[in-house]
């Protein structure tokens, strides 16, 4: 059931990373962690579906925003992120999800842990908690490769500055800010002991990511002691042919 | 109804005269899979030729590669609508793995490591039309394109190509395989652009 | 892992096209897999969709629970691999 989009803003949130704001006039709201389809259309009919995790937190009104990264062989975020404009009108279908979602009506621990893109749906919970005054602690692990590919990073920043029920760990894979105490690194059992909730708090664990990043953050998590059914996890990857 | 997007095009290169109808050219290798890449170490690996009841042939890799091999080159077609053009293999024809086998069964079915099939009739296989290709572009085949061997059948679209090749079983009558059941076509003549069960 | 490991995504990204197909929530309701009895959310599922339609697969096992082809204006839907799906209507 696809539904209409426009335009309404664009905001690059790195060099090859662009947010859009979408509004839809008939917009049945959203849950943090669901998605949205886009369907592009070419004039010949030919289309190409692509998933973007919804970025901005639940609301009332009819607008909502994704956060797209431009994959150089891609054949629709280059589209998005650079061609798109203001005005357009794009079809959309969703929100979409009903697993990895968090609720405000949850009240436990919550443990985060993003790898590259896959911060877009973990900030909607964030950002979700924020407006709904729910106080369950979170904690976010987020693994991406330097500094300057940071999503949100001045936001996050404010955050875990002005509350401390949020705590927020970087894992950088490649370069380092200057006298970081861990070195380029993936994460690993040590850094789950770190930051991560211990697991005999029982907090729910939400991972989003490539698979790689995904298979090995959930494994780290059951192996020290989190229940497999308190793990949900989002997997992002191509989705048109690869190459 | 589909409303257009202003200015997409999508990743199509330009159409050619040469290509099957609804197809584009790509330079690229896409990787299409419908499970995980099996992985078959050699000393493990063999291919079979059955008849449903018998084994009527087998060859382990070593005597897989003591066959007689030819270098392809052929154009490939894939039914999600990309071509490549000139890709150069080399391969044991299926002429050399079916001499002596007598059989009056006219279609078969090709069986991969994994759960893939697709079904072929034998006539397409042989005549120089197929071959168990272990090599790609000079190189040894990639896990994710079949390797260590793949079916290459390229008249039909290319998922009649099975990839992580093991046997192939002699059938009486046609029946489909993994994508012939579920809405591909039986046969897949990528000219008469057969995609779909139902296309003439 | 590389690339060729991981090609799969999970049962997430066909909720979309599947939600053609189903009023209710696919993601969040339980499949039992019909091959080795694992349950699982179906959010969970391994799922390929760089092929000529979408498979999902049990993580346990890889048994296909589930496949989907778009022909023209028709779909093509399998679920034999799964013994059930428990659906919530809420």
């Amino acid at each position: 059931m696809w539904r209409i989009g426009t335009v309404v803003a664009l905001q690059d949130e790195t060099p090859t990373a662009r947010t859009i704001r979408f509004e839809v006039p008939d917009w049945p709201s959203h849950v943090a962690g669901q998605h949205v389809d886009v369907r592009l259309t070419a004039a010949d009919g030919y289309s190409a579906v692509r998933s973007y995790s919804i970025a901005s937190a639940p609301n009332a009104s009819r607008l909502f925003e994704i956060t797209v990264e431009r994959l150089p062989a891609g054949e629709v975020s280059p589209y998005l992120t650079q061609d798109v404009m203001v005005g357009d009108r794009l079809e959309l279908r969703g929100p979409i999800g009903g697993w990895f979602v968090w609720r405000k009506e949850q009240a436990e621990p919550i443990q985060l842990i993003a790898g590259g893109s896959g911060i877009v749906p973990l900030m909607a919970m964030i950002r979700s908690r924020l407006s709904t005054g729910n106080a369950a602690p979170f904690r976010l692990l987020y693994s991406v490769r330097e500094p300057k590919a940071v999503w949100y990073g001045k936001e996050l920043q404010s955050l875990s500055e002005h509350d401390p029920s949020i705590s927020i760990t970087y894992a950088y894979t490649r370069a380092t800010p200057k006298d970081w105490p861990r070195p380029p690194g993936r994460i690993d059992a040590a850094l789950i002991a770190n930051a991560a909730w211990p697991s005999s708090i029982g907090p729910t664990c939400y991972v989003c990511g490539p698979t790689s990043f995904v298979e090995t953050a959930a494994a780290l998590l059951t192996a020290s002691g989190n229940s497999p059914d308190r793990i949900r996890t989002e997997r992002f990857g191509p989705t048109g042919d690869r190459k | 109804m589909a409303i257009t997007s202003r200015g997409f095009s999508g990743r199509r290169g330009t159409t050619d005269a040469k290509l099957p109808p609804g197809q584009y050219l790509t330079t690229d290798f896409p990787v299409l899979s419908a499970g995980p890449t099996p992985r078959v170490p050699l000393d493990q690996w063999e291919f079979t030729i059955s008849d449903g009841s018998q084994v009527l042939r087998r060859w382990n890799w070593k005597s897989f590669r003591e066959l007689p091999t030819e270098t392809i080159i052929v154009d490939i077609h894939c039914v999600t609508r990309w071509s490549k053009l000139g890709t150069t293999w080399e391969g044991v024809s299926l002429d050399t793995l079916f001499a002596g086998v007598n059989t009056d069964a006219e279609y078969t079915m090709v069986h991969s490591y994994g759960d893939y099939t697709t079904n072929v009739p034998l006539q397409d296989l042989l005549n120089k039309q197929a071959w168990i290709a272990f090599r790609f572009d000079d190189d040894d085949l990639a896990p994710e394109h079949g390797g260590p061997a793949r079916l290459l059948v390229p008249h039909l679209y290319l998922w009649k190509s099975a990839k992580w090749v093991r046997g192939i079983t002699l059938m009486q009558e046609d029946q489909p395989g993994f994508w012939e059941s579920l809405g591909y076509h039986i046969y897949g003549d990528p000219w008469r652009e057969q995609r779909y069960s139902g296309d003439e | 892992m590389n690339s060729d490991t991981c090609n799969y995504l999970d049962g997430n990204a066909a909720a979309g096209e599947l939600s053609r197909i189903f009023t209710m929530d696919v993601t969040a309701a339980e499949g039992c897999c019909a091959q080795c009895g694992t349950i699982k959310r179906f959010a969970e599922a391994h799922l390929y969709m760089q092929c000529p339609g979408f498979v999902a697969r049990c993580p346990a096992c890889q048994h296909v629970l589930l496949r989907l082809v778009n022909v023209g204006q028709q779909v093509f839907l399998d679920v034999r691999g799964l013994t059930y799906l428990r659906l919530n209507t809420a």
